[in-house]
């Protein structure tokens, strides 16, 4: 009766969906062109969590200076955002990695196009710990050692004498997979990981644990404490703020990526333009991320 | 008299005739579906694609890097090379990690942790389901009555996705510091708050079979000087069990097949430990996470098509049960033969 349901309907959404919204994109589309002489543009933005606010942000000031542009702005993950891409149903892809080979073989079977890259901006991956947890600094091989299982006692790393309760993101995450391969060196972590559906979650999850350690944007870590990284046990210990994100110095640095199919050229390339000019980068800035520059 | 054709009735026979016949072949094809995405994983691996040379890719916006940010970008390229694209041999492992160098896609753990949730929910949702059930049907004035089952009844038409953020905002900091527990999220937050979702299914399918003990029964029970009490337990609760235990099934799959709730409330690490205080990931949580990520024809997207046919087959097997119960042996007792 109500059992099976929910499993039908998880299965049966996903592809209906997009092909739901592909088409009314495009009966928007016929509708405006149809009706009016000055075509109103749609530009459909899809993929990383991490940089949604960031891509509504943009969106919003954009439109409202170019009224007749319309930024469509939705999450999802990184895997999400290329997924659609490939797909065909979204003009431009966040990431917050860069696309995998396997991912522009798919692009350019469909497309044949490898697609193109732009880097938006920069972020630093914060490591966060509840506000009453003194630890003060952790080096990347510790860091690794604990999501990897190795460490289990914040006593081993300097902390209190209680065990290290690790929350991760969902593997949707761009910033799971980034952070996996770059700090953890591709190992697995720990099977004890609690996977959080966003870092919203993650955020709200440790700042009610006080052993709890999770990871994610600098941009959102309010009422939670960051910890400040080595990159090995003699270098200096930095905070993910903005001199030590822009050179580049902090141990857990990113870019952050924009992807479309090809060479973008009209409403698109202004728009693009406008995220790479001053105006655009200071948006990055107040969201809370890094500009390029 | 004789018959009159009408065309507007004859029109609407046919049309509830399609309808009808439209959800069975909806549910035949979607079944299809879901068995058909699965099959990829039991045939011959697809030889992995010979990498092709793909050449650089295309960049915008003209950003000279500094040698720190060239570093940074090396990193961040270097890491994104490990291939992904195996085969799932490891279906029977203990590890969960599909998103890996070597993906692993044990499906141990997702049924350990789904097994669990469900056990938890209906412990904790039966006893109080069926109480509730005879209360109304046996106890309560007719006041109580008709104001307790509709009101239950609302509880099976609450949003999961509702009890799932009370069950993580609210529950999981109450369970914790009741029970002094370690991990927050947890299998047992996720039963509590997934009971809430069960609770009603068992008590709406227990009162309809309660009630539908005949009056003959109770009467003689009471007629030959038992009490209200004993005529409750020991008359009507017995001739009612097949109903019961029905509902209790149908609970277990409402419970197995419950998305939302789990994926807020229980943590999400794929652990096999039977502990009932550890977070767990259960299968449907899995694809309700992961489907929307995973690329088209992919390993991991026919891994989660198997899990999605396992739910599948498990809710089918139980409601089939459960219909066999109520239909047959229900019925039987209850007619004379």
């Amino acid at each position: 009766m109500y059992s099976g349901l929910s499993l039908r309907l998880v299965l049966l959404t996903y592809p209906k969906g997009e092909i739901k919204v592909k088409k009314i994109v495009a009966t928007v589309l016929l509708f405006t062109f149809s009706s009016s002489m000055f075509a109103a543009d749609v530009i459909t933005v899809k993929g990383s969590d991490t940089m949604v606010i960031l891509a509504q942000r943009w969106a919003e000031m954009y439109m409202k200076m170019n009224p007749n542009v319309t930024i469509q702005v939705t999450g999802g993950g990184s895997g999400t955002g290329i997924s659609a891409l490939i797909n065909g149903t979204t003009d431009i892809c966040n990431a917050s990695r860069p696309m995998k080979p396997t991912e522009k073989q798919k692009l350019k079977h469909r497309f044949s196009s490898l697609g193109v890259e732009i880097k938006t901006a920069k972020d630093g991956i914060a490591i966060y710990v509840n506000e009453k947890n003194p630890l003060k600094e952790l080096t990347v091989q510790q860091i690794k050692d604990i999501y990897t299982g190795k460490i289990t006692n914040w006593k081993e790393v300097g902390g209190i004498d209680s065990r290290i309760i690790l929350y991760s993101r969902e593997n949707n995450s761009g910033t799971y997979v980034y952070f996996k391969e770059n700090v953890l060196d591709d190992e697995d972590y720990s099977p004890s990981c609690q996977n959080m559906p966003g870092t919203a979650a993650l955020v709200n999850a440790i700042s009610k644990d006080p052993n709890g350690v999770g990871y994610g944007g600098a941009a959102y870590a309010k009422g939670i404490r960051e910890v400040a990284i080595k990159a090995d046990a003699n270098s200096p210990a930095l905070l993910p703020i903005a001199e030590n994100v822009k050179s580049g110095q902090y141990p857990i640095t990113r870019f952050l990526f924009m992807y479309v199919k090809s060479k973008p050229s009209g409403a698109m390339k202004e728009y693009i333009d406008w995220i790479l000019s001053e105006e655009g980068q200071n948006i990055v800035t107040k969201v809370g991320y890094f500009p390029l520059r | 008299m004789k018959k009159r054709f009408r065309l507007s009735e004859f029109l609407a026979e046919k049309l509830i005739t399609a309808t009808a016949f439209m959800s069975f072949t909806f549910i035949v094809l979607i079944f299809i579906f879901v068995f058909r995405e699965t099959l990829p994983i039991f045939s011959a691996p697809d030889e992995i694609a010979a990498t092709e040379e793909l050449g650089e890719q295309e960049t915008y916006g003209n950003i000279v890097l500094t040698d720190a940010e060239r570093a940074v970008e090396e990193k961040q390229n270097k890491s994104i090379a490990a291939e992904e694209g195996v085969t799932a041999k490891n279906l029977a492992g203990d590890r969960w990690q599909p998103i890996s160098g070597k993906p692993k896609y044990g499906l141990l753990p997702l049924i350990i942790g789904s097994l669990k949730v469900s056990l938890i929910a209906v412990l904790l949702a039966a006893p109080i389901g069926i109480l509730a059930a005879l209360f109304t049907a046996a106890f309560a004035p007719k006041w109580a009555k008709e104001a307790l089952k509709p009101m239950i009844e609302i509880l099976a038409g609450f949003p999961s996705v509702v009890i799932g953020f009370f069950a993580l905002v609210v529950l999981a900091t109450f369970i914790q510091d009741f029970f002094g527990l370690e991990y927050r999220l947890n299998a047992f937050v996720g039963g509590v708050a997934l009971s809430l979702a069960v609770i009603p299914i068992i008590f709406t399918i227990s009162e309809d079979a309660i009630s539908a003990v005949p009056k003959s029964l109770t009467e003689a029970s009471l007629a030959l000087g038992a009490t209200k009490w004993q005529t409750a337990l020991k008359v009507v609760l017995p001739a009612a069990t097949p109903g019961i235990f029905a509902s209790v099934i149908l609970g277990v799959g409402r419970a197995f097949g419950e998305t939302m709730i789990v994926l807020m409330a229980t943590g999400n690490a794929a652990l096999t430990s039977a502990d009932p205080f550890e977070p767990v990931r259960t299968m449907s949580a899995t694809i309700g996470a992961e489907m929307a990520e995973v690329v088209f024809g992919e390993t991991h997207y026919n891994v989660l098509f198997l899990i999605g046919s396992i739910l599948f087959l498990f809710t089918f097997t139980l409601n089939a049960i459960a219909e066999i119960f109520v239909r047959q042996r229900l019925m039987k007792k209850f007619s004379g033969n």
